[in-house]
C-alpha cells in the first residue's frame, strides 16, 4: 500500500470481498535526513494506515531500505554509467514486491500479494499462470511486470487490473477511501525531480566523461559522463547544428557518445537478454507477436525465437526509433504477454 | 484474547485512574492559579498528586514539578541545567550511549550550540561503569545523564555510584528514571541525584504527563517561557486531570510495589527461559540482574524482527523490538549496538515487557507459539536477513 488511489482500492475491494486482509507499505529511503522519495513519503504513509483503519485490517510498515538499495538503486545507477538506461520499476516488481515482499507475506500466513498494478491475471487450461494487459490500455502496467515467474504469478493479485483508473476513483469514492482524488505519481520514485543525472552523479559512481561525434567519427563537443545520455534522446547535447541530432549510440567504455539523423535512430531487429517465457516455453521457431520497447511505446509487430542462455532475437515488420538498450521488450499476442527480456 | 507485552511502551490506566480523571475534568475544572473557590479546589488536586508522586520516589512533595511527560522533564533539566550553567563556564556534558532519545537528542541539539558531548560506552551486559564516567569527567563538565533502568533491556545502573562521581566534581547529575518509576522502589535521596524525570503513563497513569524532581537548590533556567506555574519552572496552565491521576497511578504503583515486582519477575523469568529453551538461536541482550522485574529483550537469529513482530501481533501477541520511530518503522537497537552486538543481533531483537493484566497462561501461550512463527519465518526467507 503506497498510499495512492490504486493499491488503496486493491485493499479495500478484497476487504470488501471478505478476504483477510494485512496491509503492508514498504519503506525504501530513509525518511529523515536525505530524503529524496516521492512515493512513500510520510504522508502517503499516514494516508495509506486511514485507508487500513477505515476498512479495519491491521497495517505495517516494512522497512526495505537496504534491499531496495542493493537491488533497485545499485542497478539504476549502474545501467547509466554503463550507457544504458534503466527501467527500475520492472526490477522493483521482480526483486522487492514480488521476492522480498511475498517472501515476508508468506511469512505472516497470506496466501497472495496484492498490489495496485494495472494488469490481469489469468490461468490456461493446463494451469499455467499467464499475464495480461489491464483493460485501461492507458494505464496497463504489463510492461513492467513481464519478468514475474510462475511462481511469482502465483501468488500475485492486481484487483484493479479488469478497471479502468476513473472507475478506480470511482470505487475510491464509494468506498469513502481519502485517497480517492489523490493525483497519480509518475516519475521515478526515488528521483522525484526527474534529475537523474544529478542522481546518478550523487552516487559517485564512474562514469566516463568523453566525446560527442557525428555519424562519421569527427568531434562536435565534449560531456561530462554518458550517464547524462540515453538513445534518442534530443535536448541537452549542447550541439547548435542545423537539423534536429539525436543520440543514437552510447560507448560507455571510450565514453563516445554517437548523434545523428532522426533516420539513423530506426532499427529493424533486436536482441534481449535474461528473457522470462510467461505464456508459453521459449519459442525455438519464428513466433509472430508484437514487441513494446518502452512504456509509452505502441507495440509493433515482427516476429521473435529463442536464442541460448535464455535470449531471444526479435525482426520488427516496420524498422523502430530509439531502441534503448537497458529498457525492458515485451512480447505481445493481443492482450497477452508471451515474454520479455532485457534490451542488449 | 489478544496479550499484550509492552508495557515499557505505555500501560493500561487502571479503572481508579480513569475514574479520577473524569471526575477531576467534571468537577475540578478550574485553573488553579485562580484566586476563587474553583481554582482553589484545582489547585488541591495538584497538591494531592504532589504529595502521591513525591511519595512515589521518596522526596519532599515541593521539590517536585509536574510536567508534559518524561521528554519534557529530561528536557527540562538538560536545557535547563545547561542554560543556568553555561555563564559559570562549563560546557560539556556527559550522558550514556543507550539514553532515550529525549536525552540523546537534547544532548545533540546542544552539541550544534557549542556544547562539548561525550557519550559513554557501555559493557555487553549493558551497564555503565565507574571508570567510564570517571575517565570522562572534566573541570568543564556541567551535567552527567545516566538512565536509571533502561527502555530496550531493562538493565539498572549504578546511579548511586555514578551520581558520587559527578558530585565530586561539582557536575550536577540527571537520572531518567521513566522506566523504573513504578517497578522498582526509588529513593532520590539514597540514589545522590539531582535531577530525576518520570513519566506517570508508564504506570498506569495517563499519557502526557510527568515529573521532574529538582534537589532543593538547584537552579534550572526553564526552556519553556511563560507563566508562573510551578514555581516558575513549568510555564503554562496545568493538565490538571492529568496531574490528577497520576497520583493515583502513583499511590497505587506504591501500594502494589512489591507483590507485582514479584509476581512480574517470576512471570518474566518463565517466559525468558520457555523462550531461550523452545526456540533455537536465540539470546539474551543484557544483564539478568540488576533489571527491572517486568523485561526482557531476546535476539533471534536469522529472523527479521520487524517480521517476527508483525506475525506475532497477526496472533493477538503485542511486543517490541525497543524504540520506534515515528512512521513506525524499526530502526536497528542503538541501545544493542552500543553493547558491542553485531547487526544480527541488534536488529533481530525483541523486547518483552510485563505488566499488570499478564498471567501464566498468557506466557505459556507465547512459548507454545513462538517457535512455529520462527521456523516457518526462517524457512521462507530465501533472500539473505540483513547482517
Amino acid at each position: 500500500m503506497s498510499g495512492g488511489v490504486d493499491s488503496s482500492v486493491a485493499a479495500a475491494l478484497l476487504a470488501e470481498q471478505g478476504h483477510d486482509v494485512i496491509g503492508l507499505s514498504m519503506q525504501l529511503y530513509p525518511q529523515n535526513g536525505n530524503h529524496f522519495g516521492s512515493c512513500c513519503t510520510l504522508d502517503d504513509l499516514h494516508d495509506a494506515r486511514r485507508v487500513a483503519t477505515a476498512l479495519g485490517f491491521p497495517h505495517y510498515i516494512l522497512n526495505l531500505e537496504e534491499r531496495f538499495n542493493d537491488t533497485v538503486i545499485s542497478n539504476f545507477v549502474h545501467e547509466y554509467a554503463s550507457g544504458r538506461t534503466p527501467l527500475p520499476c520492472a526490477h522493483c516488481n521482480s526483486d522487492l514486491k514480488f521476492s522480498t515482499l511475498l517472501e515476508r507475506a508468506r511469512g505472516f500466513g497470506s496466501d497472495s500479494v496484492a498490489t495496485g498494478h494495472y494488469a490481469r491475471i489469468d490461468r490456461s487450461p493446463d494451469g499455467r499462470w499467464l499475464l495480461k494487459r489491464s483493460v485501461d490500455r492507458d494505464k496497463d502496467q504489463s510492461y513492467f511486470l513481464f519478468s514475474l515467474t510462475q511462481d511469482q504469478l502465483a501468488g500475485a493479485l492486481f484487483p484493479v487490473g479488469s478497471l479502468s483508473k476513473p472507475a478506480v476513483r470511482t470505487e475510491a469514492r464509494r468506498l469513502g477511501l481519502t485517497v480517492a482524488d489523490k493525483a497519480d505519481s509518475q516519475e521515478i520514485c526515488f528521483v522525484p525531480d526527474g534529475d537523474y543525472a544529478t542522481f546518478v552523479a550523487s552516487r559517485r559512481v564512474d562514469s566516463h566523461g568523453g566525446a560527442i561525434l557525428d555519424e562519421h567519427g569527427r568531434t562536435l563537443a565534449t560531456h561530462g559522463g554518458v550517464h547524462r545520455f540515453t538513445i534518442g534522446q534530443r535536448k541537452g547535447l549542447g550541439i547548435a547544428t542545423g537539423m534536429p541530432l539525436y543520440v543514437v549510440k552510447i560507448d560507455a567504455e571510450s565514453g563516445d557518445v554517437t548523434v545523428g539523423p532522426r533516420s539513423s535512430l530506426e532499427r529493424a531487429s533486436l536482441t534481449a537478454s535474461s528473457v522470462n517465457w510467461v505464456s508459453a516455453d521459449a519459442p525455438a521457431e519464428w513466433l509472430r507477436v508484437s514487441a513494446q520497447i518502452r512504456h509509452r511505446h505502441r507495440a509493433a509487430p515482427g516476429r521473435v525465437r529463442a536464442l541460448d542462455d535464455r535470449r531471444a532475437e526479435f525482426e520488427f515488420d516496420d524498422p523502430q526509433a530509439a531502441i534503448t538498450p537497458g529498457q525492458a521488450v515485451v512480447f505481445y499476442d493481443e492482450d497477452l504477454v508471451v515474454g520479455g527480456g532485457w534490451i542488449e | 484474547m489478544r496479550i499484550y507485552l509492552d508495557h515499557n511502551a505505555t500501560t493500561p490506566p487502571s479503572d481508579a485512574v480513569i475514574s479520577r480523571l473524569a471526575s477531576t475534568l467534571r468537577e475540578e475544572f478550574g485553573n488553579p492559579s485562580s484566586v476563587h473557590h474553583f481554582g482553589q479546589r484545582a489547585k488541591a488536586v495538584i497538591d494531592e498528586a504532589r504529595s502521591a508522586v513525591a511519595a512515589l520516589i521518596a522526596a519532599d512533595p515541593g521539590d517536585v514539578v509536574f510536567t508534559g511527560g518524561g521528554t519534557e522533564g529530561d528536557n527540562l533539566a538538560i536545557r535547563g541545567a545547561a542554560e543556568a550553567l553555561e555563564p559559570g563556564g562549563r560546557k560539556h556534558l556527559i550522558a550514556s550511549a543507550i539514553e532515550h532519545e529525549a536525552v540523546l537528542n537534547t544532548l545533540k541539539a546542544l552539541a550544534r550550540r557549542g556544547w562539548k558531548t561525550t557519550l559513554l560506552p557501555v559493557d555487553e551486559s549493558g551497564i555503565v561503569s565507574a571508570d567510564t564516567l570517571r575517565s570522562a569527567m572534566t573541570d568543564d563538565t556541567a551535567l552527567v545523564s545516566i538512565m536509571h533502568a533502561n527502555n530496550e533491556i531493562g538493565t539498572v545502573q549504578p546511579i548511586a555510584q555514578l551520581a558520587a562521581i559527578a558530585r565530586e566534581r561539582r557536575a550536577l547529575f540527571h537520572t531518567d528514571a521513566v522506566q523504573s518509576a513504578g517497578k522498582i522502589p526509588i529513593d532520590v535521596k539514597a540514589l545522590g541525584v539531582d535531577l530525576l524525570s518520570i513519566s506517570a503513563h508508564k504506570f498506569y497513569g495517563p499519557k502526557g504527563v510527568g515529573a521532574l524532581w529538582i534537589r532543593r537548590g538547584v537552579r534550572l533556567q526553564p526552556p519553556l517561557t511563560g507563566g508562573k506555574q510551578e514555581r516558575s519552572r513549568r510555564a503554562g496552565t496545568e493538565n490538571v486531570a492529568g496531574i490528577a491521576g497520576m497520583g493515583v497511578a502513583a499511590r497505587e504503583a506504591i501500594a502494589k510495589m512489591d507483590g507485582e515486582a514479584a509476581r512480574l519477575s517470576a512471570l518474566r523469568d518463565r517466559l525468558e527461559d520457555g523462550v531461550l529453551r523452545a526456540v533455537t538461536g536465540t539470546a539474551l541482550n543484557g544483564t539478568r540482574s540488576p533489571r527491572v522485574p517486568n523485561t526482557t529483550n531476546i535476539s533471534f537469529d536469522r529472523t527479521e524482527a520487524e517480521s517476527l513482530l508483525i506475525a506475532l501481533d497477526l496472533e493477538g501477541i503485542a511486543v517490541s523490538t525497543g524504540s520506534a520511530c515515528s512512521s513506525g518503522t524499526l530502526e536497528p537497537s542503538h541501545v544493542l549496538k552500543a553493547m558491542g552486538f553485531p547487526p544480527h543481533r541488534t536488529q533481530n531483537s525483541l523486547r518483552f515487557s510485563l505488566g499488570v493484566a499478564n498471567t501464566e497462561t498468557d506466557i505459556d501461550r507465547v512459548i507454545a507459539v513462538l517457535p512455529g512463527i520462527v521456523e516457518k519465518l526462517r524457512s521462507l526467507t530465501r533472500t539473505p536477513v540483513r547482517a
